[in-house]
């Protein structure tokens, strides 16, 4: 086990490192010279080709590209265009708010789905199959972003029970633990919740659909078992691959509610990324893509970890 | 953020065409005829159909100009004579931009699968078919954009690259590549292993014909089954990046962008604004659902 621990993690690095050339290429694939995205357009010449020695921009690219490496691996991830402060710095406070509504949707999607897909799995071609399923492709079919403003419609316009935008009363972005602040929380979590809920309820189905077809479920029935045992043999087979969708989920939610957290103006990293396309802030673009995807490589390693030590037959890599 | 999660449990080839030979009808018979008795699927599909003629035929369709704004006419409310689903923030006829609008959504949407099933496809089969380091190199190099979630992924390209419709095709495609290369390589390399093409090998079958008579076949079902389920989350994306404002540029319709522009008017005139994400709605539930129907017609497990 150890050693499979150990062998996955190596293997990580290769996958972070070939991520970093990625997000360092963004740069390269913008239109025009990359340093112009990197410092504002009224900037004198004789800083320009100052930063540009700095930026050691007048090397080969492959050297830029260990200097880069080198900075950000020491935590610089460079200066905001549009703020003129550290990356870093801005994006501490963005992951935080971020991971809170990531997490809350987690708590809605996640059991939700598991239940429905369970219930739907275990029912298999029955009128409730029938329900959940079609709950669960409703879920993945419906664009995220529209089911937002339509909740604000809703529950803001016409009902006026909900805020409609920001994390706290006059768009602070100070969080606390009250209705308050709870209340902005509703909307974007619930709104983010349904893509996750409804591919962890399809998957969650076709898996105990397929356990509840095998051979020593019929067998456990037949030496006498009771009903409330058999589901929990059957639950226990299917936690594996439940776990393994719900972790990568969880990677998506964090990386992936952009456009949530655009239609409700929650102060996150996909806020942020947005307010970066718009200024063409690369350098921001660049640090909260490298923070968002490294969280995602980290959650995918700890998953495969969890996977592996729940059920032991599963060691791959 | 709808995931693709790769081919788990496909049919072996050997069961395919044993299926095949054993079925009177033919296996394209069973498949068309198991269609034809899934009612869910065909209204689906006659749905979709619905969409598409209604994009082709916008200039014909439309009953008004949809570049041409009226300032008096700014978010007429839907149901106004003249203006059914009423008008934009701009005055202009919402009907007509949603007909318009289906154009570059559908292509948005489509065509960034197109390519990267045929990329994709082709990576595979080399990835799969020549093994060894070329197979190593190539799929290592998809586990990368692998590490990416695909929204993340699509808004990094095309948040570098700027706005424009030929800027989200491009993102969208590179989004979509590594799991279909995967599906490929894990099909080819299977079937790359079984008797029957050292079979044709040893009769003196070379490398392209091996793959274009005994892979191709048989690789093609299930990445076509699974290029149709993404179509749907790449509709979804497409319109998502216009809405962030880096696919359609204005005065473009499009979908996604008319939701964005719409935003602002929520407090004013609420339901005009929901009209574009109904057809995006309808459009990827469509998707969805023939896309299922057909993984049951074609007994394809993924």
């Amino acid at each position: 086990m150890t050693a499979y621990v150990i062998r996955r993690f190596l293997y990580a690095i290769p996958i972070a490192l070939g991520v970093a050339v990625i997000i360092f290429s963004l740069v390269h694939i913008a239109p025009g010279d990359p340093l112009s995205a990197l410092v504002p357009a009224d900037a004198p010449s004789s800083v320009v080709e100052r930063l540009r020695r700095d930026y050691g921009m007048d090397r080969p690219v492959p050297a830029q590209f260990v200097l880069w490496l080198g900075r950000t691996l020491s935590g610089d991830l460079g200066v905001s265009i549009a703020t003129g402060r550290p990356v870093a710095g801005e994006l501490t406070r963005a992951v935080a708010n971020t991971l809170l509504l990531a997490v809350c949707a987690s708590l809605i999607g996640f059991p939700l789905g598991i239940l429905l897909g369970g219930v739907a799995g275990y029912f298999n071609g029955r009128a409730i199959d029938r329900i959940a399923t079609a709950t669960a492709i409703t879920g993945v079919s419906v664009p995220h972003y529209w089911l937002g403003m339509l909740l604000v419609i809703v529950f803001s316009v016409e009902l006026n029970l909900l805020p409609a935008m920001g994390m706290g009363p006059g768009g602070s972005s100070a969080w606390a633990w009250d209705w308050t602040h709870l209340r902005h929380l509703v909307l974007p979590a619930v709104t983010l919740s349904v893509i996750p809920m409804g591919i962890v309820t399809r998957t969650v189905r076709a898996t105990v659909a397929e356990i509840m077809n095998e051979d020593f479920v019929e067998a456990l029935r037949a030496k006498g078992m009771r009903e409330s045992q058999v589901v929990r043999h059957v639950a226990k087979n299917a936690a594996p691959t439940a776990l393994a969708v719900i972790g990568l989920q969880l990677g998506y939610l964090l990386g992936g509610s952009i456009l949530v957290e655009v239609v409700f103006a929650w102060p996150g990293t996909g806020f942020m990324l947005n307010t970066a396309i718009i200024r063409r802030d690369l350098p921001l673009l660049q640090g909260t893509i490298l923070v968002l995807s490294m969280f995602f490589v980290l959650v995918n390693l700890l998953v495969d970890i969890l996977q592996t030590m729940l059920d032991p037959r599963m060691q791959r890599a | 953020m709808a995931e693709p999660t790769g081919a788990t449990a496909l049919g072996t080839p050997a069961d395919d065409t044993a299926s095949r030979r054993t079925s009177p009808r033919g296996y394209w018979t069973n498949v068309a005829k198991r269609l034809r008795r899934d009612k869910l699927t065909l209204f689906f599909a006659l749905l979709l159909a619905l969409v598409f003629l209604s994009a082709i035929f916008a200039p014909w369709l439309a009953p008004a100009d949809p570049y041409a704004t009226s300032m008096l006419k700014r978010l007429t409310p839907i149901g106004t004579p003249g203006y059914p689903l009423g008008a934009d923030e701009l005055g202009r006829d919402m009907l007509t931009r949603l007909l318009y609008g289906g154009r570059l959504s559908l292509l948005m949407g489509i065509l960034p699968v197109v390519n990267a099933t045929v990329a994709g496809c082709i990576l595979g089969l080399i990835a799969g078919f020549f093994g060894g380091r070329v197979n190593m190199a190539i799929m290592r190099a998809m586990d990368v954009f692998y590490a990416f979630p695909s929204v993340l992924l699509a808004i990094a390209i095309a948040g570098a690259l700027g706005a424009g419709v030929v800027n989200t095709i491009v993102s969208l495609t590179v989004v979509f590549i590594p799991p279909i290369t995967r599906i490929t390589e894990s099909v080819t390399t299977r079937i790359r292993k079984q008797d029957f093409v050292e079979a044709a090998r040893a009769t003196g079958a070379g490398n392209l014909s091996l793959i274009r008579v005994h892979v191709l076949g048989n690789v093609l079902a299930p990445v076509l089954i699974y290029a149709s389920s993404l179509v749907s989350i790449s509709i979804i994306l497409a319109a998502g990046l216009s809405f962030l404002g880096l696919g359609a540029t204005p005065p473009e319709p499009e979908w996604g962008l008319m939701l964005n522009t719409l935003r602002d008017a929520i407090f004013v005139s609420p339901w005009v604004a929901v009209v574009p994400g109904v057809m995006i709605f309808i459009t990827s539930m469509s998707f969805n659902m023939l896309s299922d129907g057909l993984r049951h017609a074609m007994d394809v497990r993924m």
